[in-house]
């Protein structure tokens, strides 16, 4: 294939990919309306079992479980949710949606439905990162010379979205993240749209100033942060949005917060993978960053808009880290602390070159 | 948020090692002493550290948005011309320079002493706990966050002797009683964050000797010219408060050659590909000569100093002759870029014409286009057609009156331009020149010739001591982080005692304590708990984080 052809496949993949998402997306739609009907039905059994991240525990121990697990789960619920509504909700866990499925009953073929819906879109959306990375690869292959793809603002929008899927299927596994897949599809749908429509640029060699093996570190290790950055991001304002619904006493049984992760647990994933990205965070904007700028510009810190708001996304992010790891801020604070930083970083993601485009060192970013 | 409490009750106990005590909640009586010391612990409490943080992103953000002059000085004049009434309010607030004002600086030194005080006492106390044995196990262990009570069918000390050599393969620090035993362990996680934040305060030391010492400047050197490292050579010099111009290098160097390559085809036309300058160099007086290619980066770093290739332009050698026929003007004239297409500003003023002195304003297009709509314009940033497209006036230059002025402005004050000989073609006279050209001025005021095209690089010249003790901070600090946000310190007890049904049953209650806010104890507990379950302490060996 020729360097046109590889390029004009990326911007297919690209669009073969927005559909999968899209698909994945619907998937994930119909998982949580078929949770509805199911959990009307299962409710019942639901939430006698306490379930929890230690459900295969509680099986084993049925005398341990209901003294250590119940109420650990309704004391780290107080300090977000200190009201009588808290308690009269029902625990649901992260594997809420799998572990009923096992206790059987009536509801069982119900969660079944549930069961492969959510399979499906997980399914779909590994489909489309796959696609996704494929146009990534063939944008570099587009060039000539050959080169990393995130050599403009298209580029890394694309390079972006594309950690933040990623993160979520690398880190899902581990976490059991799948109640994620509705935002993060709904996301990616959202930022490949505008990159297409907004930032396309066609595939070309990159600017002398990028001619940089930094390019690749630099830029990998900010899109691998700023994809952590943007998982947690949406666990946090699930998050809130979870607490205001239990605070107000309108969480709807069976309904999607209701089956999002404990509040206690989504609080966690947040911060988790918040403290995953924040030091490669530090290395890509505080490390590679100045080492680059020290070679390319001649100063490793040259308070370059760029450099100044990662700056500022920096210290927003230790000082949730700070908040939550020793003042025990959990919750509500920490939530709303981490929405702030991710705001400052995309603000210094598409902000900064909206506003100060030509004035920024970072001009080609 | 007047209180930070640990209102989870996860933590409990975690607060008087790790944390600073809490201040006061108001300022106490009014001996000097007592106030002092109740300033330094508000200074030095986690809550004004974050404060304190939160002020320094705020403060960084004005930088962002108002043109700074040590990084844009042009920049900052366009915008003081644009808006005259802000620009005293502006000055006044430092916003023209943030980033070495009084308010930035003040905020920068507050988290200094924050941190320095946030970190000795902790040193102390880190100390401390690190030759500490874990504490005893408490009298009701199902009071813990997490606790397991279960039956063995062997005897307590086997059982005890068992969760001991469990605790030591989960890397557990172990001390052991009559019928318990206690474990800590995650003591690197406090040394982490102490790592972290003395880290933080020597890059903080070292970035501020770099712009302290340190300087940056700037200097348009045309190509087959050379360029010595003395103040009086750069166009714009931003020194650092306490660096004084004998710190400067005695570095002497020659553009022999530059060579630039534009893309000829392609969605992405007129973009560079690559530009590169050959220079040969001397480090100093009498040191031997030396070649480098300085690109873009591919910096040349000298001890003390490091040239960098920032920009490039044209240089039309220009030849001007006056009135009476004499050389007025002879060499290369300084253009500088407008655009991507390298259509470029230029300025020459002839002080030494006679009768009467000379001054040219106009544009140098490198390949030259004309339509009706855009007028005269460049269609390619590379050399392939260049034309001169100038308006000439005379009369006087205003060099006279010792007033500084830019040599890419022409004061025209005291000058008039010729008069056009074509009506049709505007009232003033210009010229266009190709190289090679000579054109005779109107009025047998001089002629001008265009000898040949020359280009010219800008170099960076900068040195910011102190950055090899930046890298080591920021590395260290990221050290440190790691140790502080991935190590788990924890304690866990295990106690027995005889009893239950049977001859040999063990009662054993199991008991552990999250000393960080990560909050997945009740997997460790679980392990523990399987592990003391299993008959060998060591025969599994499953991953479970």
């Amino acid at each position: 294939m020729s360097t046109a052809d590889f390029a004009a496949f990326s911007n297919n993949a690209i669009a073969f990919a927005s559909v999968v998402y899209v698909i994945a997306f619907l998937a994930h739609v119909l998982e949580w309306s078929a949770a509805r009907s199911a959990s009307v039905a299962t409710a019942g059994a639901d939430t006698g079992t306490g379930v929890a991240e230690g459900a295969a525990t509680s099986a084993e121990d049925p005398v341990a479980a209901p003294a250590s697990l119940v109420p650990r789960e309704a004391r780290q619920t107080r300090p977000a949710t200190a009201g009588p509504s808290a308690l009269a909700s029902p625990p649901a866990g992260p594997g809420s949606v799998t572990a009923s499925a096992a206790t059987g009953g009536d509801g069982s073929a119900a969660e079944e439905r549930v069961d492969k819906w959510g399979r499906i879109g997980v399914s779909l959306t590994v489909l489309a990162v796959l696609l996704h990375l494929a146009a990534l690869v063939t944008r570099g292959l587009g060039s000539d010379p050959v080169r990393v793809p995130w050599g403009n603002m298209y580029e890394f929008t694309l390079s972006g979205a594309f950690g933040v899927a990623a993160m979520y299927l690398l880190l899902g596994r581990r976490y059991s993240l799948r109640w994620m897949g509705l935002p993060v599809t709904g996301f990616e749908i959202v930022v490949l749209m505008l990159a297409v429509l907004v930032l396309y640029e066609p595939a070309g060699p990159l600017v002398p100033a990028l001619h940089s093996y930094w390019l690749v570190i630099h830029v990998l290790a900010a899109v691998i942060a700023s994809g952590a950055f943007a998982v947690g991001a949406i666990a946090s304002a699930l998050y809130l949005v979870k607490a205001r619904s239990v605070e107000r006493g309108t969480l709807r049984a069976g309904g999607y917060l209701d089956r999002l992760p404990a509040l206690a647990s989504l609080d966690r994933v947040a911060y988790r993978l918040n403290a995953f990205g924040f030091p490669v965070w530090t290395f890509a904007a505080l490390i590679a960053g100045p080492i680059w700028a020290e070679y390319a510009w001649g100063s490793y810190w040259n308070w370059d808009p760029k450099e100044v708001w990662a700056f500022i996304t920096w210290v927003v992010y230790a000082a949730y880290l700070h908040a939550r790891a020793t003042a025990g801020w959990r919750g509500k604070g920490a939530a709303v602390i981490a929405l702030v930083a991710f705001a400052t970083l995309l603000f210094n993601f598409i902000g900064i070159n909206f506003f100060f485009g030509g004035g920024s060192l970072h001009s080609y970013a | 948020m007047t209180t930070t409490e640990q209102a989870g009750g996860t933590t409990v106990g975690a607060g008087g090692a790790a944390g600073n005590p809490l201040p006061p909640s108001g300022p106490p009586a009014l001996s000097p002493v007592a106030l002092a010391r109740w300033a330094w612990r508000q200074l030095t409490s986690m809550r004004t550290a974050l404060v304190l943080l939160f002020l320094l992103a705020l403060a960084a953000v004005p930088g962002s948005v108002v043109p700074q002059r040590a990084i844009d000085a042009i920049a900052v004049s366009d915008w003081k011309d644009a808006h005259p009434r802000l620009t005293p309010v502006y000055e006044f607030l430092g916003l023209f320079s943030v980033y070495t004002s009084v308010w930035f600086s003040a905020i920068y030194l507050l988290l200094m002493v924050s941190l320095v005080g946030c970190v000795l006492p902790r040193l102390r106390v880190y100390w401390r706990a690190m030759r500490a044995r874990p504490p005893r196990a408490p009298k009701n262990l199902s009071r813990l966050p997490e606790s397991r009570a279960f039956e063995l069918d062997e005897d307590p000390d086997v059982v005890l002797a068992r969760a001991s050599s469990v605790l030591r393969g989960r890397r557990y620090r172990v001390d052991a009683a009559e019928d318990w035993v206690a474990g800590e362990r995650g003591y690197l996680r406090e040394a982490g964050n102490l790592l972290f934040h003395a880290s933080v305060i020597l890059v903080l030391v070292a970035f501020a000797a770099g712009q302290l010492f340190g300087y940056k400047g700037g200097v348009i050197t045309v190509v087959g010219q050379g360029f010595s490292n003395s103040l009086s050579q750069y166009d714009d010099f931003a020194p650092g408060s306490l660096f004084g111009p004998e710190d400067l290098k005695p570095v002497n160097l020659t553009i022999e050659d530059f060579a630039v390559d534009f893309l000829t085809s392609g969605p992405a036309l007129g973009q560079p590909r690559s530009f590169e300058a050959a220079v040969s160099y001397t480090e100093g007086p009498g040191e031997p000569e030396q070649t480098h290619e300085l690109a873009v980066n591919h910096p040349l770093t000298l001890d003390g100093a490091s040239v960098f290739l920032v920009g490039h332009g044209y240089a039309p050698v220009l030849t001007v002759r006056d009135g009476n026929g004499d050389i007025a003007y002879e060499g290369p004239v300084v253009f500088l870029p407008q655009d991507a297409s390298f259509a470029s500003f230029g300025v020459l003023k002839v002080p030494d014409a006679a009768p009467t002195q000379l001054g040219f304003e106009g544009l140098f297009l490198p390949t030259y286009g004309f339509t009706m709509e855009r007028g005269p314009f460049s269609q390619f940033p590379d050399s392939l057609d260049p034309v001169l497209s100038l308006v000439p006036y005379s009369g006087d230059l205003g060099l006279d009156t010792g007033a500084p002025q830019s040599v890419y402005q022409l004061d025209k004050d005291g000058l008039e331009p010729f008069a056009s000989a074509d009506e049709s073609r505007g009232d003033t006279a210009r010229i266009k020149l190709s190289p090679g050209d000579v054109v005779e001025l109107p009025d047998d005021a001089g002629s001008i010739r265009f000898d040949r095209v020359d280009r010219w690089v800008k170099l960076q010249v900068s040195d910011s001591p102190g950055k090899e003790w930046a890298l080591l901070g920021v590395v260290l600090a990221i050290i440190g982080l790691m140790g502080s946000l991935f190590v788990r310190p924890r304690r866990a007890w295990v106690r027995v005692r005889p009893g239950g049904e049977g001859e040999r049953r063990t009662v054993v209650e199991l008991a552990g304590l999250d000393r960080s806010s990560r909050g997945d104890l009740d997997t460790e507990i679980d392990e523990l708990e399987r592990r003391l379950r299993a008959a060998g302490p060591h025969t599994n060996h499953e991953e479970t984080t």
